[in-house]
């Protein structure tokens, strides 16, 4: 029967020749627990700047076009109804704006009293005076209610599945730094980083501190701007990732720690982790301070921010010189070499451990660098990686567990699944047919779109 | 700081609704795991399909109670058939990433917007536990030794709980000890040898997975009737994540180390809280360092390490063996 290449970290042992007690290594696995604590208890203290309010609202803005010139119309009386009998009204003010606030998500009817407009002045669509939409967790829901006689076309179908595919692929884009790091790391040594999501949230959130200047134990310096900010980040992860490896998993390698031991080992990271960062970060959304909003730009009929398009340069250059690395350098070749067999590239001259902990620098600083980007798109809490990890994990299997082109090409296909998808299921539900898409390909072709068929059962 | 109240509320909680519920969870993942080496990540998944099949099947329909547990089951029973159809032939961490993926499935279909009218999105569903309660045998009042008690309702849903704990702790011990069982931990051990002894390995793998679920699915039940109330954020992943633990610290494929497990567990949960909790009503800690609302998280963060500590220095937990852990992948 064959068996995955690579299946047991437990082989690792074996390979670099050592005879490391256990004494030594219970020391070194106790030190990097007592690290994670004393982490905890040194940056006890150090609040994360003032919350925001994570409630819900709807709001919207009453005016007409008339060429340039935009006249807003005050003191109309908007009023929304929602479950568990609320009722809200709000009157617009000078520039149109009117605002309710609802006590939670749900679905409201949001209804315009057409009495108050100024003479003269009805609906587009009379039969829109009252909307029943949705509302969700968190979201300030734009409402539209068009004034005067209609001057624009509808925007068609094809225009959205455009629009949606472009944020599709900067999603994809994202996920696939993050993923290309979990696959080799799975290719190298057989675990399955259950945490691999907390490297992405540390990218993120260690930007956010380092570009406010709220640093725990260190006096508020004012904040860096963004990009020296990313790149400090960006050494963090790649340090977190070569701690992961040295003080964690090497040590748990030599003593012959099963895949599944280890699998639930790294849930307990990612958990222990997750609850910190929530008790730095606390449980609110928040943006760079210097990327708060950015106007639109319209190329080709896609209407992106510029820091949307850079940011999908970036993930692009970057991917291109990792597969740039696999393909031509020695270290890359080496990897590519441990991944497929270790004991036959250890026999070769490779030092294996090396190789991980290469792969574990590497891996964690692009998983920071999808961390940061993803944050520039939808902003940073604490469990920004944990929500795609699964997102993540779909990719990885979608293109076949432990092959790098694969989480490539997978990643890809899962953002604009999920971004494209929402033509026809809701905004909220796009998650579970990225999920479920997964589940139906380990069915169809557990091996993935590039992964040999072999027997992974 | 007042230690006997600290003290009570821990001996509270040894017995409490939480140890009932993380108790039955584990003992279906004991099945899944422990015995069968199933590596089932989706445990919170067959929680949540017991506990919305009762309150929407009652609160939303407004059928009759029976009715709605045995919705519930066999909503259990369809989960693991939709689960195993196509992971069970797959390798352990296959099996893990498809399972927490369903069960995260569930809970973002049933907090939806979109599905309000049925699943009643991010509040869930009440007013479904009047049919349980008509049958409470306890008269109304409290039931105290001393300070240590609780009021009539915690006391019909512990004893319904607890009973449940000890039937399905039987139904373990005898499964485990039959020939069947030992065709399980046969899989576990080996499987190729199973089946090259003739065994339908793929069937016994799903015949565990429903037992296990069901068993699960158990704490479901109990735990939407002891509240009385239900939201969907209840069965994250980390419920899934607390079971295991629960699990690993008594000792996996040990019929009753699963009670054990919960109970020490949350008595471990109870006395963190309410130490430091009282730590800073009474200053003892500033709450520049740590507030009463981030005690919650520092429980999770303690949750997290222990998972860690006990699976690198003592994967077998208090009572277990480790020669007979799943500990790799097959």
């Amino acid at each position: 029967m064959l068996r995955p290449t690579g299946a047991s970290i437990g082989d690792q042992p074996e390979l670099v020749s050592t005879t490391t007690g256990g004494v030594l290594v219970r020391k070194r696995v106790a030190l990097f627990l007592a690290v994670l604590v004393s982490a905890g208890v040194c940056l006890f203290g150090v609040g994360a700047g003032p919350a925001q309010a994570a409630g819900e609202s709807i709001f919207g803005f009453l005016f007409q076009l008339k060429g340039n010139v935009r006249t807003s119309y005050p003191s109309v009386v908007v009023t929304a109804k929602g479950p568990g009998g609320f009722t809200g009204k709000a009157v617009s003010d000078k520039n149109g704006r009117w605002t309710i606030e609802v006590p939670r998500p749900g679905t409201f009817t949001v209804s315009i009293d057409t009495k108050t407009l100024p003479k003269g002045v009805t609906l587009t669509d009379p039969s829109k005076q009252t909307l029943k939409l949705p509302v969700l967790e968190g979201q300030d829901k734009p409402v539209l209610f068009p004034l005067g006689k209609s001057t624009r076309t509808i925007e068609s179908k094809w225009s959205q599945a455009l629009q949606l595919t472009a944020e599709g692929l900067r999603f994809g884009l994202i996920i696939a730094l993050a993923a290309v790091g979990l696959s080799l790391i799975f290719g190298t040594t057989g675990l399955t980083n259950f945490a691999h999501g907390e490297l992405v949230t540390l990218g993120a959130v260690s930007t956010w501190w380092i570009s406010t200047g709220v640093l725990p134990l260190l006096p508020d310096f004012g904040g860096l701007q963004f990009f020296p900010a990313a790149a400090l980040a960006l050494l963090l992860c790649a340090a977190m990732g070569w701690v992961n490896d040295v003080v964690l998993w090497r040590p748990l390698r030599r003593r012959g720690t099963g895949l599944i031991a280890a699998m639930i080992v790294s849930i307990g990271l990612s958990i222990f982790l997750r609850y910190f960062y929530l008790y730095l970060f606390t449980g609110s959304n928040r943006s760079y301070p210097d990327y708060q909003s950015q106007r639109g730009l319209n190329f080709l009929g896609v209407d992106l921010a510029p820091k949307d398009y850079w940011s999908m340069a970036v993930a692009v250059v970057v991917l291109g010189g990792v597969i740039y690395a696999l393909v031509r350098t020695r270290t890359g070749k080496a990897t590519r070499a441990v991944a497929d067999n270790p004991a036959l590239a250890a026999a070769s001259g490779i030092d294996v451990d090396r190789v991980i902990r290469v792969v574990w620098v590497a891996g964690a600083t692009l998983a920071g660098l999808a961390g940061i980007l993803l944050g520039l798109a939808q902003g940073v809490n604490f469990q920004m990686g944990f929500q795609i990890l699964l997102l993540i994990f779909a990719a990885v299997t979608l293109g076949g567990l432990g092959t790098a082109y694969g989480a490539l090409v997978g990643s890809i296909v899962v953002g604009l699944f999920v971004s494209v998808s929402t033509l026809w299921i809701p905004v909220e539900l796009k998650n579970v047919g990225a999920l479920g898409i997964l589940i139906v390909i380990l069915l169809v072709r557990p091996q993935g779109i590039l992964g040999r068929a072999q027997r992974v059962g | 700081m007042d230690w006997t109240r600290i003290l009570i509320n821990a001996l509270e909680a040894s017995v409490g609704l939480q140890a009932v519920v993380f108790a039955l969870a584990a003992i279906g993942l004991n099945v899944h795991f422990g015995y069968t080496g199933l590596l089932n990540f989706g445990q919170s998944g067959f929680l949540a399909v017991a506990a919305y099949g009762l309150a929407v099947t009652v609160a939303t329909f407004g059928l009759p109670f029976w009715l709605g547990i045995v919705i519930g089951l066999v909503g259990a029973v369809l989960l693991a058939l939709l689960l195993g159809i196509p992971t069970l032939r797959l390798r352990a961490d296959y099996l893990a990433i498809v399972t927490i993926a369903s069960s995260e499935i569930i809970r973002l279909v049933v907090r939806s917007v979109t599905f309000e009218g049925t699943f009643g999105g991010s509040d869930g569903r009440q007013n479904f536990a009047a049919g349980f309660y008509s049958l409470n045998p306890y008269p109304k009042g409290n039931y105290n030794i001393g300070e240590f008690g609780f009021p009539e309702r915690v006391m019909w849903i512990l004893t319904v709980g607890w009973a449940l704990v000890g039937l399905s702790c039987l139904i373990v011990l005898l499964l485990m000890r039959s020939p069947w069982g030992r065709v399980l931990k046969a899989i576990r051990e080996d499987e190729d040898a199973v089946r090259s002894l003739g065994k339908n390995v793929y069937s016994y793998k799903m015949q565990s997975l429903i037992i296990g679920g069901v068993l699960g699915s158990l704490g479901g039940f109990v735990y939407a009737l002891g509240q009385a109330s239900i939201q969907p954020d209840i069965f994250g992943t980390d419920t899934t994540f607390f079971a295991y633990t629960v699990l690993i610290l008594g000792g996996a494929a040990r019929v009753g180390a699963p009670v054990v497990g919960a109970m020490i567990f949350w008595v471990i949960l109870s006395l963190t809280d309410n130490v430091l909790n009282q730590a800073i009503d009474a200053g003892y800690i500033s709450s520049s360092i740590i507030n009463n609302t981030q005690v919650g998280q520092f429980r999770f963060m303690l949750v997290g390490l222990l998972l860690m500590i006990l699976m690198i220095f003592r994967p077998q937990g208090i009572f277990g063996d480790r020669r007979e852990i799943a500990l790799d992948a097959r």
